[in-house]
């Protein structure tokens, strides 16, 4: 099993593909564009069936469906008339099926008939917040996830099982309770940042580093496998035997290979922090996507958590694509392990 | 991988001593963890004498003492014995998940594995589909339609748990259908099912427990989680996430109302999460 793993590096390893003749190459690049194609085609699909789950989800659910889309105001016959105008529900299944797909590309979702609005706008008004932190909070995961890995793989004395622990720690530790913690410390008894700044860069701190410290030990993690994984193999040694000092293999060589691992997991925690915001959100009562789906699914608001849900896995299924398309582009392994 | 299954023998005391010994402290400490939280979801009468729900407004909002190890909250209900009783939800909702979440996703894994394509190819897209939903966003879709409580939760949170068992079976199987035993056991003429329940199946089981582990404490972060969010049991009911979201009023004054079940919560899914890593390592000492 790990004889697959050893490979090159690839900086050494160009002398195989300087052999290529034009045809190979043609052939790669076709073979690469396939791969991207089945990809994209394997993204949209999985969009198309988790929107169809949720259209199956609002019909097979028990009881009446115009009163599961209602919400409250169950008896106004006026809202009810609404409700089944809007989805079509004196139509045949497949034609309010149809309906229901062509209108969510358009950023449709329906109308929220417990807050009377329009779900597409109560979304586009809170993801801007949500977004803002997801942005900071993943910028904050990579710059503690490469110090923390740069140096708990440096083989210090006594540094690594400190590093260990602190990492179980933070990562068995639940997200909401973490939040809890640093607003009793940083806020209540040390008085050092307020909580009621929303717009404020100070009001900004206790929520990204929430969200910053265990996704960025989780990334470490990762980076620290790949670092240790690849200074085991053979073109560690040869480097170290041309003169590079360890740190220098490190930098230079091992982080290329734990890169891969670490954009695919960077990028996918990155993608499902627009959905992972909820714990943050209300800890600290800041307004967001996550906000909105948990109060969303208190009061039953049937077409808004739906509308929620679309968007925030549409942003997980892209981040993760995208995440994957790097790694074909960038590691050529993975191309050809794929051809096979 | 081509070792014939070994012959499973009852453990004797002396193999469970040594056992212990060659064990690190760690997975020893871990295992008490456990079996300490398993006592207080059992029996927690063994371990405190008072009553979770019962209120006495004089003593609101008490720091950790001697009478009261982990203070009081603003009922005056004793934190300490709140965090014993809560034991019971957090083991049942987090088992209650990991068994589902693992017996489905075995009994998906499986099929894809050793079936025909066509069922390969289902279940794995029904799978990628399950996952596209980021973290607790499945568990909220669900809970919209069903209602809070704690068999729904158990629900939501198997069906977000069960990629991972499946995804595992799928290759476990596939592994082990490739091995060299299962080529011996097929030249004996042995039936299709028999090969796959006789020799496909306990082999690629191996590493079910291990995966069971650590997902247990995940399960239990999730648990906590969508209580924390009001989803899960109801107040009064004495639930750590439940407890930590009835905190957050008064962490000003009263740091240990949250502070404590909190840490309890962590406690538990550590120790979970050691024991797996620890059996994981032991797992793959053996067959490597």
């Amino acid at each position: 099993m790990a004889i697959a793993h050893v490979s090159l590096d690839p900086s050494i390893a160009v002398l195989g593909t300087e052999q290529e003749t034009a045809l190979g190459r043609r052939r790669h690049a076709s073979a690469m564009t396939r791969l991207v194609a089945v990809r994209i085609a394997t993204a949209i699909f999985v969009l198309w069936a988790a929107v169809t789950a949720t259209f199956l989800a609002v019909h097979l659910a028990p009881g009446d469906t115009v009163s599961l889309l209602l919400g409250e105001n169950r008896d106004d016959p006026e809202a009810r008339a609404a409700v089944i105008q809007r989805w079509g529900l004196d139509q045949p299944i497949w034609a309010q099926y149809l309906t229901y797909l062509g209108r969510i590309p358009a950023g449709d979702f329906g109308t929220s008939y417990v807050l009377r609005r329009p779900v597409g706008e109560l979304i586009a008004e809170s993801m801007v917040p949500t977004f803002q932190l997801a942005a900071l909070g993943g910028l904050g995961m990579v710059v503690i996830g490469f110090v923390v890995a740069y140096f708990s793989t440096a083989r210090i004395p006594g540094l690594r099982p400190i590093s260990n622990t602190v990492q179980l720690i933070f990562l068995s530790a639940p997200p909401f309770w973490l939040a809890i913690v640093l607003l009793a410390i940083f806020s209540f008894q040390l008085g050092w940042f307020s909580v009621v700044d929303f717009d404020s860069w100070q009001g900004m701190i206790l929520p990204v580093a929430a969200i910053a410290i265990p996704t960025g030990f989780y990334f470490a993690q990762v980076l620290s496998e790949g670092i240790d994984r690849a200074m085991e193999q053979p073109f560690a040694l040869t480097a170290r035997t041309r003169g590079l000092s360890r740190g220098g293999v490190r930098y230079h060589h091992a982080l290329r290979h734990a890169a891969l691992p670490g954009i695919t997991v960077a990028g996918l925690t990155i993608g499902g922090l627009l959905g992972g915001a909820v714990f943050v959100e209300t800890v600290f009562g800041r307004p967001g996507l996550g906000q909105i789906a948990v109060n969303a699914v208190t009061v039953k608001d049937v077409p808004l958590i739906l509308g929620a849900t679309i968007v925030t896995t549409a942003a997980f299924v892209l981040a993760s694509t995208a995440v994957d398309l790097v790694g074909i582009f960038l590691d050529p392994r993975l191309r050809a392990a794929k051809r096979i | 991988m081509t070792t014939l299954p070994r012959q499973r023998q009852a453990p004797s005391l002396a193999k469970v001593g040594a056992a212990l010994r060659a064990a690190p402290w760690g997975a020893i400490v871990a295992s008490l963890i456990l079996a300490l939280a398993a006592a207080a979801a059992a029996a927690p009468g063994l371990l405190t004498s008072g009553d979770p729900l019962f209120a006495d407004p004089s003593q609101s909002n008490l720091p950790p003492s001697a009478e009261h190890l982990a203070g009081t909250d603003l009922q005056g209900r004793d934190i300490y014995t709140r965090i014993i009783y809560g034991a019971r939800y957090s083991l049942l909702i987090g088992l209650g998940a990991t068994v589902v979440a693992a017996l489905a996703g075995t009994l998906l894994g499986a099929v894809a594995g050793l079936g025909p394509r066509a069922a390969d190819q289902a279940i794995s897209r029904i799978v990628d589909v399950i996952c596209a939903f980021p973290g607790v966003l499945l568990a909220l879709l669900l809970i919209t339609f069903t209602g809070p409580g704690i068999w729904n939760l158990i629900a939501a949170l198997g069906l977000g748990g069960l990629p991972t068992y499946a995804r595992l079976l799928r290759s476990q199987v596939r592994l082990a259908a490739t091995s060299g035993y299962v080529e011996q056991a097929k030249t004996y003429a042995l039936g299709r099912w028999r090969v796959a329940l006789r020799h496909v199946l306990p082999n690629a089981l191996g590493p079910l427990p291990i995966v069971a582990t650590i997902g247990f404490g995940g399960a239990i972060i999730g648990s906590s989680g969508l209580s924390f969010l009001g989803l899960g049991p109801q107040p009064p009911a004495a639930e750590w996430g439940l407890m930590v979201s009835e905190s957050r009023n008064y962490l000003r004054n009263a740091w240990w109302t949250g502070v404590f079940p909190g840490l309890s919560i962590t406690l538990v899914v550590i120790a979970a999460t050691a024991l797996g890593r620890y059996l994981q390592r032991r797992y793959e000492r053996r067959s490597a």
